[in-house]
């Protein structure tokens, strides 16, 4: 069996004193597809931000371990660099910033190194290409005036260049109608690799229509109630979470 | 003499000073003997010392304007040194030039530039000009490019015709004072048609105490000619306070088109006290790119007169205020005729306690139908002890007009900084990068080399912007 490539223990969170994450665990090793799958409010965003380190939330309890290493204390910057990726629920514009200057000081942020300009264009093309994207699109400002799909794609291009360990998708799905669905679906099977790991984070289960999880975790409120396999994801869409509660709380959990 | 700088400050490179007596300094204080002291030095027709006569009159009687910083009421005039002069000659080589002074100019990069990138230099020091030249190929075809005394010398028709007609001394109290003490400056006529494509540069080098620098600059672009002048300033830090009040107008004719490019730069204990205006004809277009990170305390607002039908206007303002600093900058629009258009754009950056206000004045006058203009203002606070303020001002008077505003004062932005962080940017790099995104629209105006500069300029600003 492979080493782990990130490994959440007990990890509990929350903001300003009120706890979301109540205990979390998970690990994901490489070549694995994982998919979280919760209700609005059962703290998949935070579980999203929190891995990342985002400073308005605040850790209590657990580990985080990236590659063997606890992350717990480090800054998001630092986090990226270990080869981490959260590619955002809301891409934030940056006005101004061209995408292809910000993914090379990206590159060179995460690389440690100054990528020769040359090599840098050769893989920006490569990926734009893999992800069939227009060359254009790298002059615009990242993330000003794009629309949802647009935002979507432009992350995952970040993440085809930054090529990190591990992947979080905070629900990459949300706010794209079905073709700009299976496009950005696309890009994220053509990115996948066998040493890296990927953690889904949906509401809904279309979008491992596209994507085929190897395993399939239920967040309710704060802790992973249920495991599976991809069947987990067609129960849940065939029954709905409130099903899924109800059961949980008839058995006492 | 000097006395060496007392303060020494981090980022700013250009603090450094030349400890050479000048040839002449005159004692510190206004008085009608000090016009004489210069008028005679310089050589100059009656006409123009009257003028400097004249001038100092209105600046004793004018008061400081009632808006603006309280910072104003501070600056002592009688400690001031009104005329320095290093040197008597205005050369055509660098070889000309004093040794130390040309060591100065060689440090601030401008021989290279000019070398490299433009089509003529001149190069101030204290109230001097002591370098000046243009292109051949362009003295050939007609372009004047002296310094203002040299030009007064050579060209004393043009120069009476011109001057103080777009700015008269009256038209405030620093332009009442640069009235009465001018020196140095440059002045410049391109003739009909005549399109000069790469910039012609200024330099402007405080390195005195206490020192008063009052170039006058006239610009003149006749019928369909073409122009781009660009300054840039700075001064070593000294203890005590030294103030630079210029007056630049310019007359853009029918047809013609001039861009004014200032990246100022002055040290922190210089006031900054310009008047800048523009008059432009028919189809004429004028722009300003005012790019303002140095000085205590700037207060200037690059004005265009919108004069004939088809005048475009354009001002694309850039303030940064750190520690000690604020830059009161924005800029005046006047439609004084029908089917005119104009834009202003406003970018400023406040940290560690500065403070920015745009200040600024639209004014369309009756019967001027078919006017289009903007205004659009931006302000970025770097932390909490910041400050920013927009006091715009418009005077509509005429019914069939096309005006834009926006204003947006923002704070750096968490969302933006862990977006960034998120992708392997140090805190440091990804509001640098946020800085360097929120001014593009006024870089992306600049010429490559002084985009360069600007941003490494700015990126000296933000060292340390953040905890």
């Amino acid at each position: 069996m492979s080493t782990p490539l990130l490994e959440i223990r007990d990890l509990r969170a929350g903001i300003a004193g009120n706890e979301i994450l109540k205990g979390v665990s998970l690990t994901i090793r490489a070549g694995e597809i994982h998919a979280i799958m919760g209700p609005n409010g059962s703290g998949k965003s935070t579980l999203a931000n929190v891995l990342m380190g985002n400073p308005t939330y605040e850790v209590t309890g657990g580990d985080i371990l990236l590659k063997g290493e606890r992350i717990n204390d480090l800054s998001p910057d630092e986090r990226a660099r270990l080869g981490l990726f959260l590619a955002f629920q809301y891409p934030v514009p940056v006005p101004g910033v061209t995408l292809v200057n910000f993914l090379r000081q990206a590159l060179n942020a995460v690389r440690g190194q100054e990528v020769p300009v040359r090599e840098f264009r050769e893989l920006l093309f490569e990926k734009m290409d893999l992800l069939k994207m227009d060359r254009d699109f790298a002059r615009r400002y990242v993330n000003d005036g794009f629309s949802g799909g647009e935002k979507k794609r432009a992350e995952m291009l970040q993440m085809a260049v930054l090529q990190p360990t591990v992947a979080v998708l905070d629900e990459t799905d949300s706010g794209l109608d079905i073709d700009a669905l299976r496009t950005v679906a696309e890009a994220v099977n053509r990115i996948m690799n066998p040493e890296m790991g990927l953690l889904l984070i949906t509401h809904y289960q279309r979008l491992l229509n596209y994507i085929r999880p190897h395993f399939v975790h239920v967040l309710i409120d704060g802790r992973i109630v249920r495991s599976g396999g991809p069947e987990l994801a067609e129960e849940l869409e065939a029954r709905g979470y409130e099903a899924l509660e109800a059961e949980l709380a008839a058995s006492g959990n | 003499m000097s006395t060496a700088p007392l303060i020494r400050e981090e980022g700013y490179k250009w603090g450094f000073y030349d400890p050479v007596e000048a040839l002449y300094k005159a004692k510190p204080g206004l008085s009608h003997e000090i016009i004489d002291v210069i008028s005679d030095m310089k050589g100059e027709p009656q006409w123009m010392r009257e003028f400097r006569h004249r001038a100092l009159e209105i600046f004793w009687k004018k008061q400081n304007p009632p808006w603006g910083s309280p910072e104003l009421q501070s600056i002592d005039f009688d400690s001031i040194h009104y005329y320095v002069r290093a040197t008597d000659r205005d050369a055509r080589s660098w070889d000309d030039v004093p040794e130390y002074i040309r060591r100065t100019f060689d440090r601030l990069g401008i021989p290279e530039a000019e070398q490299k990138y433009l089509a003529g230099v001149g190069a101030q020091y204290d109230s001097e000009v002591v370098y000046h030249n243009i292109r051949k190929d362009l003295e050939a075809k007609g372009v004047i490019f002296l310094g203002m005394d040299q030009g007064l010398k050579e060209h004393e028709d043009l120069v009476r015709e011109y001057f103080g007609t777009v700015v008269p001394p009256a038209d405030n109290k620093y332009a009442a004072l640069n009235s009465a003490v001018w020196s140095g400056g440059s002045f410049i006529y391109v003739p009909p048609g005549v399109k000069v494509e790469i910039p012609l540069q200024a330099y402007f080098r405080i390195n005195s105490e206490a020192m008063g620098q009052f170039e006058r600059t006239l610009i003149i672009a006749d019928e369909g000619s073409q122009v781009h002048y660009v300054e840039g300033c700075t001064a070593p830090i000294y203890s005590k306070d030294s103030l630079h009040a210029a007056v630049v107008e310019i007359i853009v004719k029918r047809g013609a088109r001039v861009r004014y490019t200032t990246i100022q730069n002055w040290s922190t204990n210089v006031y900054n006290l310009v008047t800048k205006r523009a008059v432009a004809y028919a189809d004429a277009v004028m722009e300003w790119v005012d790019g303002n990170l140095g000085s205590k305390l700037t207060m200037k607002y690059p004005s265009v007169y919108l004069m004939e039908p088809g005048a475009h206007g354009e001002i694309l303002s850039l303030a940064f205020a750190g520690a000690g600093q604020h830059q009161d900058a924005g800029g005046k629009i006047i439609h004084a005729a029908p089917h005119t258009t104009s834009t202003i754009v406003s970018k400023s950056l406040s940290k560690d306690g500065g403070r920015t206000s745009y200040r600024g004045l639209l004014k369309v006058y009756e019967d001027c139908y078919d006017v289009k203009a903007k205004v659009r203002c931006d302000a970025l606070l770097l932390d909490e002890t910041s400050r920013s303020d927009t006091y715009p001002t418009m005077e509509i008077d005429a019914p069939d007009v096309h005006i834009e505003h926006e204003a947006y004062v923002s704070k750096l932005s968490e969302d933006q900084l862990f977006y960034l962080r998120s992708r392997g940017l140090s805190e440091d790099a990804a509001a640098k990068m946020i800085v360097n995104g929120f001014v593009e629209p006024i870089v992306k105006e600049l010429p490559m080399e002084y985009a360069v500069e600007l941003n490494r300029l700015i990126e000296l600003q933000m060292d340390g912007a953040l905890g």
